[in-house]
């Protein structure tokens, strides 16, 4: 029997603020543990916590980027449950009124190779709410240790429904997650430091069957590419169980990215019985839409909208908007030099090959880049003009990268200029003329492919300032001339 | 009004309190009396009324994302029992 696998994903991205969701104590990572609290993070008696409006602000952007309904009213409940990492034996979060509902996320799955384009499919959300962030559990020897630097954090959940069937959508669905979050500013989702953490529940049934199967909850899936191996791991130990007769369990098991394979949870003696009610410290937020159109103007175009449009305005190859469009700075970088030249074509190009590489080579990120998209524009118009040779130029880019001067002065100070200089170029293809009788003798005998080694020895005498055509033009009329 | 049921070493164990047989006895009625009190709530008829946590109608209170220094970290560590590496020492947990 064929067995299908369902799979909804659970992502908590923690919202990049200065300060913690309810209270002023900063917010950060990497800092000496315990120096981030305060009173309110603490869970100190009489304390109040008040909302940081930038977050609510943020996880209405998320919403609007992800196409959910903002709700006009949500509010605040609190998750009551006893452990070490929670300071006040509850958490701050929304139960029954989230502040985002529905909504969906369009993912690309691999294409047949790397220079075509995948599929691409929407997957739905369920909702998405806001809530405070735990401290940070260190297990050690005998005993643990907690740091509430974490604790307090504005922290997204992102639901999404049981759309995906295999560990590459579900991948595919966190790369294009992140892109978003990123590029809205929302989040850096760095996974390493805990900003973007992902559980997954699993099930499988028989191809063709309606009914969901009983659900695993897997969870440390820690990075996006242990989210697709524990994935297909766990959906292969499910097949497995049920084709040996077994039945799936609902139960809870962690992800061991370095073993490959996931375990049992120690299951909790009870059920969770979080006894959520509302928080009485808390108001609630209405969204009214004078604040939703705010927001929405102050959105970035979303990553496969870019995409098409590169297509579609530019007639760009899928191989360079996908180098282009994840990076929201990249992108706008092109962009920029585009507006300046109308060459996007050979703007991207620049992009893609010279620049990533002498960035990569240099280990700097662009936006620590001396060359700015004008000396770009600036360099494809040299060319355009046939002021300068395609290889001259990249000499040039490479000067650029380095020293940040302009294209026009590199090329005026090193005496790059294309020659175009007929007479000048005459008395040098005569000279190779002379000089290279066999290639004469060649040519005259109808190959035509002599001239190529003609043009290439002018190149060399002018240091390939000369501008090709027009040496090819000056060869064959020389050329003829000769009886 | 028929009192409901307690399970009260549930909810003891949800509490994280140890109660003697006595106490739970003592408790068990207590909440019963609790419980039948919040009962009479049900007789109201509440079917046009909008649910509500709170009895003022205020909402958006908020302020500006500016941070604040915190605790210094000597402070925060006050009531931990036991301290190492500036982090509190718990019994080990295990996922």
């Amino acid at each position: 029997m064929e067995y299908e696998a369902v799979i909804g994903l659970e992502v908590h991205v923690q919202i990049k603020t200065e300060s913690k969701m309810f209270t002023r104590a900063p917010a950060g990572y990497g800092h000496e543990p315990n120096t981030l609290t305060d009173p309110v993070v603490l869970g100190m008696p009489g304390t109040l916590p008040v909302m940081n409006k930038r977050a609510i602000d943020q996880i209405i952007k998320a919403g609007l980027m992800l196409g959910c309904d903002i709700a006009p009213v949500c509010k605040w409940d609190r998750k009551n449950y006893f452990y070490p990492d929670s300071p006040k034996n509850y958490q701050i979060s929304q139960y029954d009124r989230p502040i985002c509902i529905g909504g969906q996320l369009e993912i690309e799955l691999p294409g047949p190779s790397r220079n075509v384009m995948g599929e691409h499919k929407f997957i739905h959300l369920t909702r998405i709410h806001l809530e405070e962030d735990v401290g940070k559990l260190n297990h050690v020897e005998n005993d643990s240790l907690v740091d509430y630097n974490r604790a307090g954090t504005p922290l997204m959940e992102i639901v999404s429904e049981p759309d995906m069937h295999s560990g590459e959508e579900a991948y595919a669905y966190l790369t294009a997650l992140r892109q978003i979050m990123v590029q809205g500013g929302i989040s850096d989702c760095d996974m390493e430091k805990g900003q973007l953490r992902c559980d997954a529940n699993i099930s499988v049934r028989p191809k063709g069957v309606d009914t969901l199967g009983v659900k695993v909850e897997l969870k440390n899936l820690n990075s996006i590419s242990g989210v697709r191996n524990g994935i297909d791991y766990e959906i292969k130990r499910q097949i497995k169980t049920i084709q040996s007769g077994g039945q799936v369990v609902q139960e809870t098991r962690r992800w061991d990215a370095e073993a490959g394979a996931a375990t049992l949870m120690r299951t909790k003696e009870m059920a969770h019985d979080y006894r959520y009610f509302p928080d009485p410290d808390l108001m609630p937020v209405r969204v009214d839409q004078d604040w939703l159109q705010n927001l929405r103007a102050t959105l970035p175009e979303l990553p496969f909208e870019r995409q098409r449009r590169y297509f579609d305005s530019f007639d760009l190859p899928y191989t360079v908007t996908s180098v282009l469009v994840p990076d929201r700075r990249l992108a706008e970088f092109f962009e920029e030099a585009v507006d300046e030249c109308g060459e996007p074509k050979a703007v991207a190009n620049w992009i893609a090959n010279d620049l990533l590489r002498e960035l990569s080579a240099g280990g700097i990120g662009i936006e620590d880049s001396k060359l700015r998209p004008a000396h770009i524009a600036g360099l494809v118009k040299l060319v355009k003009d046939g002021a300068i040779s395609n290889n001259i130029a990249k000499e040039v880019f490479i000067a650029m990268f380095e020293s940040g001067r302009r294209p026009e002065e590199i090329v005026e100070e090193k005496g790059l200029k294309q020659s175009s200089d007929t007479g000048e170029l005459a008395g040098i293809c005569n000279e190779v003329i002379g000089a290279n009788p066999k290639s004469v003798e060649d040519y005259k005998a109808g190959k035509q492919n002599a001239i190529n080694f003609l043009k290439g020895q002018v190149m060399k005498a002018t240091k390939g300032k000369a501008n090709p055509h027009i040496v090819d033009q000056i060869l064959r009329e020389e050329l003829d001339k000769l009886a | 009004m028929a009192q409901e049921t307690i399970d009260i070493d549930y909810v003891a164990n949800l509490a994280r309190i140890a109660l003697t047989d006595e106490e739970k006895e003592r408790f068990s009625g207590q909440l019963g009396q609790v419980l039948d009190y919040i009962e009479k709530l049900n007789t109201l008829d509440v079917s046009g009324v909008e649910p509500t946590a709170h009895a003022f109608p205020l909402e958006n209170v908020w302020r500006a994302d500016e941070p604040e220094p915190g605790f210094p970290v000597e402070t925060a560590l006050k009531n931990a029992p036991a301290v190492r590496d500036n982090m509190v020492v718990v019994p080990k947990v295990v996922e």
